[in-house]
């Protein structure tokens, strides 16, 4: 008996989702940058708890390590810094400016829902279950790993690559002028 | 479960472009960027149940390219607000001519 089809685990699935989707309205829609920061974490956890229920769980606990934990931390550590944390004043546009928005989101949401008919193609489709059996008896992290360091090691290298580009451009762009150059930091 | 997943993902996709365009604040801006990536990161693990683990491999790189992003994308906003005092995006129009 698959586990999936079991009464528990739809309505755990369709209560992670809603209140996924409930905090991620509640983020938009708040004014105060620190509220819509707490919000978007509250929807990755959702998200990480249906990454579990998708026989996903080492993606799941990386999503809140370094969705929810990382890179959610750089955004309050930058809302702090910048002293943005008050809110008093809406920062959202104007009524056209929200009614061509709601307009565009209805459209890309038609679009979406049309490929709901799309089954997966059966030559390469696997069993729902069979991930879940594999986990069983290789364990969680392994079948991840072992792709992710044979078929895709050019990806993961060039990946590093773009970390180190990354890091070197947030130091570039982030400092003062003149500083690291060996002047003083007034000196243009 | 996959068209619940896909259907949870196109709506927090659609959620996170609107957010997009009627924000003007750019740090929540870009949070919106990363709440669309993430709805694409449920495609891609909804997907992997029945095509194989490439697709939560594949999740990993798009966490290291968002996390690559943020802090681009951070810098330069404080960057823009030494400058400006303010990052609200109707004042960033350098590019603008």
């Amino acid at each position: 008996m698959p586990q999936y089809t079991n009464f528990l685990y739809s309505f755990h699935f369709y209560l992670f989702g809603l209140i996924a989707i409930a905090s991620a309205l509640a983020f938009v829609t708040r004014k105060s940058p620190v509220a819509a920061a707490l919000w978007l974490v509250n929807t990755m956890f959702c998200l990480a708890a249906l990454f579990v229920l998708l026989d996903a769980p080492f993606v799941g606990i990386i999503q809140i390590l370094v969705y929810a934990g990382a890179i959610m931390v750089v955004f309050l550590f930058v809302i702090m810094l910048l002293n943005l944390g008050q809110g008093a004043v809406s920062d959202a546009r104007g009524w056209l400016a929200r009614l061509a928005a709601a307009g565009i989101g209805l459209a890309l949401l038609a679009q979406l829902a049309a490929t709901r008919h799309s089954e997966p193609v059966s030559a390469v489709a696997f069993a729902p279950d069979s991930l879940a059996i594999i986990q069983k008896s290789q364990g969680a992290v392994p079948p991840v790993a072992g792709p992710l360091f044979n078929q895709y090691l050019l990806a993961f290298e060039v990946t590093s690559v773009l970390l180190l580009v990354a890091i070197v451009g947030a130091v570039v762009i982030g400092r003062r002028r003149g500083e690291f150059l060996g002047g003083p930091r007034d000196a243009h | 479960m996959l068209t619940e997943s896909l259907a949870i993902s196109a709506v927090l996709f659609t959620i996170g472009v609107v957010g997009v365009l009627i924000r003007r604040n750019a740090i929540i801006v870009f949070m919106c960027v990363e709440l669309m990536l993430n709805a694409v990161n449920l495609t891609f693990v909804a997907f992997s149940r029945h095509y194989g683990f490439a697709g939560q491999v594949f999740v990993i790189f798009v966490m290291t390219v968002a996390a690559a992003e943020a802090a681009v994308g951070l810098a330069i906003v404080i960057a823009n607000f030494r400058h400006r005092q303010t990052v609200d995006l109707q004042n960033i129009n350098l590019l603008r001519g």
